[in-house]
């Protein structure tokens, strides 16, 4: 009988799905804490991870790299290729930490007659 | 522990975020039109089946709970750099439609895509918007482009008031799509006027 290799590259190929079930890049957290956030509102970072802090998880040290320009959380799920509930449990938690902020985005466009105008004029000439 | 969101808008905020929708039956070229008007990703988003039965089984069962990875069309038009416009392509499938609530949260409108041959799969989402009141207009997606009837009777089969505007448009082509997406941000801005009148 032959062991099976624990890493064997047949098995890990893209219809395998994930190999890390979400879960798993959330410590085991599987909703995030306090409010709902939209998938618009806008992440910044405000201070570095303390060297005393609790281990972050490399997605959320990729965050807080991504989020110097503060950066709405739709973009970070496609930038890091994750799912959006997973995106939101991260961020979530770096909220926590005091170490991101979080921008209610503005729903704009409804009560703006200006920026609808400006949409207008952008979106012709693209 | 909860907390509140920020609402200081000086520093992340500043950026404003215009949302649309793209919605309609599945292969009607709603990824075709997002593509040709905008650079798309995939987006993927990890969500439980069914968040309704949250309130009657808060206790137990979590762990029963199916979750599912639905993917998404998601593009991106950064009309200036304070002012960028997302398109989400809306899943397809009735069973996912327990996400639009979220998508639709703030939107400016909404393109509703239609097939002439299979004109009962824009029902659901012209139903929606029409009860949430987000304002839409219906691209009906010219393949090969041939269009088989008036956008009146259109209008009429899809039972549409008036004023929803019905737009003959080749999804394949920038300036079709472009056309499509400045047809609902001016809908919008009538939509708006409306509303003053009213």
């Amino acid at each position: 009988m032959t062991a099976v290799q624990p890493f064997d590259p047949e098995w890990l190929d893209q219809d395998a799905g994930p190999v890390v079930r979400p879960y798993g890049l959330t410590g085991g957290l599987t909703r995030p804490s306090g409010q709902r956030f939209d998938l618009l509102d806008m992440v910044g970072v405000v201070r570095r991870a303390a060297h005393d802090m609790p281990q972050l998880a490399p997605e959320q040290a990729e965050v807080l790299q991504r989020c110097h320009i503060p950066a709405p959380l739709v973009d970070l799920a496609a930038d890091l290729d994750l799912p959006v509930g997973v995106i939101r449990i991260l961020v979530s938690d770096l909220r926590e930490r005091g170490l991101v902020t979080i921008h209610r985005a503005q729903p704009a466009g409804v009560g703006d007659l200006k920026i609808l105008q400006e949409v207008v004029d952008g979106l012709r000439r693209i | 522990m909860a907390y509140d969101v920020s609402d200081d808008e000086s520093a992340a905020g500043s950026v404003i975020a215009i949302k649309i929708l793209v919605a309609g039956g599945f292969g009607v070229g709603k990824t075709t039109l997002i593509g040709s008007v905008s650079e798309i990703r995939p987006l993927r988003t990890e969500e439980t089946l069914s968040e309704r039965s949250e309130l009657v089984d808060s206790l137990y069962g979590v762990e029963q709970k199916s979750t599912t990875t639905v993917a998404m069309d998601f593009g991106r038009i950064t009309i200036r750099s304070d002012l960028v416009v997302y398109l989400f392509g809306t899943p397809g499938q009735e069973r996912f439609w327990f996400m639009w609530d979220d998508l639709a949260y703030g939107a400016l409108g909404a393109v509703v895509m239609a097939d002439e041959r299979r004109l009962a799969d824009c029902f659901p989402p012209v139903d929606y918007f029409e009860a949430k009141g987000i304002p839409f207009v219906v691209a009906v997606n010219c393949f090969d482009g041939v269009q088989r009837h008036s956008l009146e009777s259109i209008t009429e089969a899809l039972n549409l008031a008036n004023k929803v505007p019905v737009i003959a448009c080749d999804a394949r082509r920038l300036e079709s799509s472009r056309d499509v997406l400045v047809a609902l941000a001016q809908h919008a801005i009538a939509r708006h006027h409306d509303r003053r009148a009213a």
